[in-house]
């Protein structure tokens, strides 16, 4: 019998229903998994093991009694540490918010423990969801398991780390500009970013408010849904929460995809994506078609210039969101003879130097006299490409293209060049611009063994139908690879 | 000599007296202990997010349709940018190019004349936390420490911008007093001066008359009361010309109001320009207001004092007397409508309601004075059955018992003689007694009247009608 640590969400549940495992049982093989991996993957900032094992035995005794909560009672998950807890510390990575205990839940952390999911810890990220590596955390990188000395994507690398690893089920990240899609992607797990409103914000520390979206990284693409559906759903401590019914995607996970107008984007290949990237990617096209999907190349011009208009924007969010940091009511404080002085202080120690470089970014972006060439014309690029999208989706139900250009790449590869960093970002930050839904499914692995990530984007409220192609791309490509790191933690076990 | 014009834009800052805060559920309430109505919203807390309270919008919307505004069919929140430590968030949730409402005005009534002071905007906000400096004198730059008060952070603000439309101190004053007095009757704030729930900054200027360029403007603050409002302007006025006639420069600054100097004293030193670097607000979407809900809130608002103000000069009110009225509390103002429905002339009412009644009122809250009283009060002085001294001896005594006038006069004892032939008696017996100055007032001496009234009153104990006693006299002298 497998590891409990790799079941999926949904095979525990039966275990947890049939009795053949418990929540205790579960968090014990997350928590052992964790305690042979930790040192090296550093997927957690914080194991919260009293509160897990207190929410496992209360999920236990439900279940004794026949009052189980729903899919996701006594499933061990992770949460990245972007998340507030009430009670548990949530530092977003950053040292300005080290040691900081939030006095509420956010409306996530509220929903899944009204459906008795048991929180394992938070997950490493780069700091404040800046960064597409995990390496830009206050508290040092999280290692990818498929190999340690690569990077586990970002920012949500803590997440798909410890999903890929077995230190927890399943978890949660935030998708600002691809932070779940792309770990996903690189770690070999499924990563879903829902349209922008369906997940509930509140409580999510912000980056860039009008991109930043809740999702699931999973083992499979019904775990997603599982998850996704566990937390979906209007939510009046969020203004930008949508109002209507969430839609229903399970019934179409067994659909198929025959006659499903699939469209291949054009501007998501070629130079800067690995071979082997857009091997797998066409390879997984060409499957579909043969399973009766009608595929076809589309051009949208505009994905050539959203990465820009997403590093002004996202910048100018975060110079306004990151200002409450300022040492007077919590965090970090570094005194100084004047208010301003202990404010500047404790600013310039306490975030790290790509939170600072966006910082300011977004302050220059703003100001006087460069507004309208810089936040202005990247609000009309968002326009416009949102309108290219709205016409796209007239012509094909779904777009697909790499959910990242490359395969995980070397720890302190990419460190000291900033663009090149932000390139990694170039086939997922389209979805956050026009705020539609967008998931990354593992097809398969490159030369060095490391996962490819496949994305599917659909228009907004579309997840029934980017489920429907998900679910097949997931049973095409047959991706049930391990880490080797796993192999050797097995023989430990 | 250069004669000069000022020109005074008022900005209005009104505290909201919704339920809860702006963006939150917590208490919009003054003078509880510091840090108790505060929530993770409010202070800013990591994750927290604003929802609207659409409470508050409502009285935005009324409050620019009292001012004859435009609402925006669409309005946006932007975030305003700057580091303060009372500013939770480091931002303020405030409209910069799309307020709520644009493009009114406010009718200002000043000795008698009526003037119109355009209204660029009125636009939706939130207020920030209080600082209360420790030490130093309470000054921020040598205070030992600072104290933090929340409660009032994300309180609703509304911030009404006029037009430079004012020539005058006293039209700032005029200005600022009807505004007050129409954000009272619209009923959304408490509009209170001395506890900061309405607070007036003004912009002035001066330049020569004729001109058509405005001068450099100062922003003046820290006005709390409409005195200070006055004296603050026309201290500025006084500087300013000063300055020009002296061949200096004014220098665009924003300058704090010394009540106890009397003057105004430069407040940002490196003033430098700020920026703001607005932006939309991402939090929240924009606002929409349905044409059919404004036209209900339209319908829905209250009269207005200009309204009422002029309604009263239609009844022959003069003008003074009808702005008082109009801006009176609501109470003396049903007093007035119900004596005037009961027979008494509206120009010897509004007096007596905004003489009279308010001191009376003021000394002793009541409620049982009821316009039909106060018409009895002065129909008996109009019939001559009471003096106009004597009536106010009533009144008080009628707004503490709750009885009519003629009742209270009698209690009293002060009804006026009229019985003629008391009078008679009396003026017959007074000759008699004075033949001397009978003498003299036949001789033509008419003044001497005035002396023979008053030795028939005090013969009459003070209680007869001195018309009455005065046509007596006059007759009997002549016959």
């Amino acid at each position: 019998m497998a590891d409990l640590a790799d079941l999926t969400v949904a095979t525990a549940g039966e275990r947890l229903a049939t009795g053949e495992a418990s929540a205790a049982d579960l968090l014990d093989a997350v928590i052992r998994r964790a305690s042979l991996t930790e040192a090296e993957l550093h997927c957690y900032v914080t194991i919260d093991h009293d509160g897990a094992r207190r929410a496992a035995e209360e999920s236990d005794h439900r279940r004794s009694r026949s009052e189980s909560r729903g899919p996701l009672d006594g499933i061990p998950l992770a949460l990245k540490d972007n998340f507030c807890t009430r009670g548990l510390e949530t530092t977003c990575s950053s040292q300005i918010l080290s040691g900081y205990r939030p006095p509420y839940d956010s409306t996530v952390v509220a929903r899944l423990r009204d459906g008795g999911a048991v929180i394992v810890g938070k997950t490493n990220l780069d700091e404040f969801a800046m960064g597409s590596s995990t390496e830009n955390s206050a508290f040092g990188p999280t290692r990818n398991p498929w190999n340690p000395e690569r990077v586990p994507g970002g920012s949500s690398g803590g997440s798909a780390a410890a999903v890929a690893a077995g230190s927890a089920l399943a978890a949660f990240g935030s998708d600002t500009g691809g932070s779940i899609r792309q770990p996903a992607a690189l770690c070999g797990v499924v990563g879903f970013k829902p349209t922008y409103g369906l997940v509930s914000r509140f409580g999510l520390v912000a980056f860039s408010s009008s991109f930043d979206q809740i999702g699931p990284l999973a083992r499979s693409v019904a775990d997603a849904l599982t998850l996704f559906e566990a937390v979906a759903g209007h939510d009046p401590l969020d203004a930008t929460s949508y109002p209507g019914t969430v839609p229903e995607a399970r019934p179409s996970l067994e659909t198929g995809v025959k006659d499903v107008r699939i469209g291949l984007v054009r501007e998501l290949s070629g130079e800067g994506y690995e071979p082997a990237v857009t091997a797998a990617t066409n390879d997984m096209v060409a499957q579909l078609e043969a399973s009766g999907a009608i595929v076809s190349e589309v051009s949208l011009p505009s994905f050539a210039i959203a990465l820009s208009a997403y590093y002004l924007i996202a910048p100018a969010e975060v110079s306004a969101n990151l200002a409450r940091f300022d040492g007077v009511r919590y965090g970090l404080r570094v005194t100084g003879e004047t208010v301003e002085e202990m404010m500047a202080r404790t600013r310039a120690e306490g975030f790290g130097p790509e939170a600072t470089r966006r910082i300011l970014l977004g302050t220059y972006a703003l100001s006087a006299g460069y507004y309208d060439a810089f936040y202005g014309q990247a609000q009309r690029v968002r326009t416009k490409l949102i309108n290219e999208l709205a016409n796209v989706f007239e012509q094909v139900d779904v777009l697909v293209s790499p959910a990242s250009p490359t395969t995980a790449f070397e720890l302190g590869a990419k460190t000291q060049d900033p663009l090149a960093m932000y390139l990694t970002d170039v086939c997922t930050i389209p979805a956050n611009l026009a705020g539609t839904p967008a998931i990354s499914i593992p097809v398969g692995l490159d030369a060095d063994g490391l996962p490819i990530g496949f994305q599917v984007m659909g228009p907004a409220l579309g997840e029934a139908r980017l489920f429907q192609v998900a679910a097949e791309v997931e049973r095409l490509a047959t991706f049930d690879h391990r880490p080797e790191i796993l192999a050797a933690a097995g023989d430990r076990l | 000599m250069t004669d000069w014009e000022p020109v005074v834009g008022i900005e209005v800052h009104v505290e909201l007296k919704t339920a809860s805060k702006m963006f939150c559920g917590c208490a919009v309430s003054f003078g509880e202990d510091p840090n108790t109505n505060i929530c993770p919203v409010c202070l800013g807390l990591p994750g927290a997010l604003p929802v609207a309270n659409a409470a508050a919008l409502e009285s935005i919307v009324r409050i620019g349709l009292a001012l004859h505004c435009q609402i925006a069919p669409q309005s946006v929140f932007h975030r305003k940018n700057y580091f303060y430590a009372d500013l939770p968030k480091n931002f303020q949730v405030s409209q910069f190019d799309s307020p709520v409402a644009i493009n009114g005005w406010l009718d200002i009534n000043l000795d008698g004349t009526s003037n119109r002071v355009g209204i660029e905007r009125a636009h939706m906000e939130e207020d920030t936390g209080k600082s209360l400096h420790q030490g130093g004198g309470g000054r921020i730059h040598s205070a030992t420490s600072t104290r933090l008060d929340f409660n009032r952070s994300g309180v609703p603000l509304v911030e009404i911008v006029s037009r430079p439309d004012l020539r005058s101190a006293a039209e700032a004053r005029a200005y600022a007093q009807d505004l007050r007095a129409l954000i009272a009757e619209l009923d959304v704030s408490d509009a209170r001066m001395e506890e900061g729930s309405i607070r007036f900054d003004a912009n002035v200027s001066v330049r020569p008359v004729g001109a058509g360029e405005l001068g450099t403007k100062v922003e003046i603050k820290n006005m709390n009361s409409f005195r200070s409002l006055e004296r603050a302007v026309a201290s500025e006025i006084e500087r300013q010309i000063a300055l020009l006639e002296g061949g200096s420069r004014v220098i665009q600054e924003t300058r704090h109001w010394d009540e106890e100097a009397g003057s105004t004293r430069s407040m940002r030193t490196k003033e430098g320009s700020s920026d703001y670097r607005y932006f939309t607000e991402p939090d929240l979407l924009p606002l929409v207001f349905a044409a059919d809900t404004v036209d209900r809130l339209h319908s829905d608002l209250p009269e207005l004092p200009a309204d009422r103000r002029s309604r009263f000069e239609g009844m022959g009110v003069a003008a003074g007397t009808a702005r008082v009225l109009a801006m009176t509390d609501p109470e003396l103002r049903r007093i007035f409508t119900e004596a005037v429905a009961a027979g008494s002339d509206p120009m010897t009412t509004a007096i007596w309601v905004t003489g009279e009644l308010t001191a009376v009122l003021r000394k002793t809250p009541s409620s049982k004075v009821a316009g039909v009283g106060l018409a009895g009060l002065l129909a008996m002085v109009k019939e001559g059955k009471l003096s106009s001294s004597a009536a106010k001896e009533v009144l008080t005594e009628m707004v503490a018992s709750g009885d009519e006038a003629s009742v209270v006069a009698e209690r009293l004892d002060l009804l006026l003689v009229s019985d003629t032939n008391a009078i008679e008696a009396a003026v017959t017996e007074v000759l008699a007694a004075q033949p001397h100055a009978v003498a003299r007032y036949r001789s033509g001496e008419e003044k001497v009247i005035g002396f023979l009234v008053g030795l028939v009153m005090r013969s009459t104990g003070g209680k007869a009608d001195p018309k009455l006693v005065n046509e007596t006299l006059r007759r009997q002298l002549v016959g």
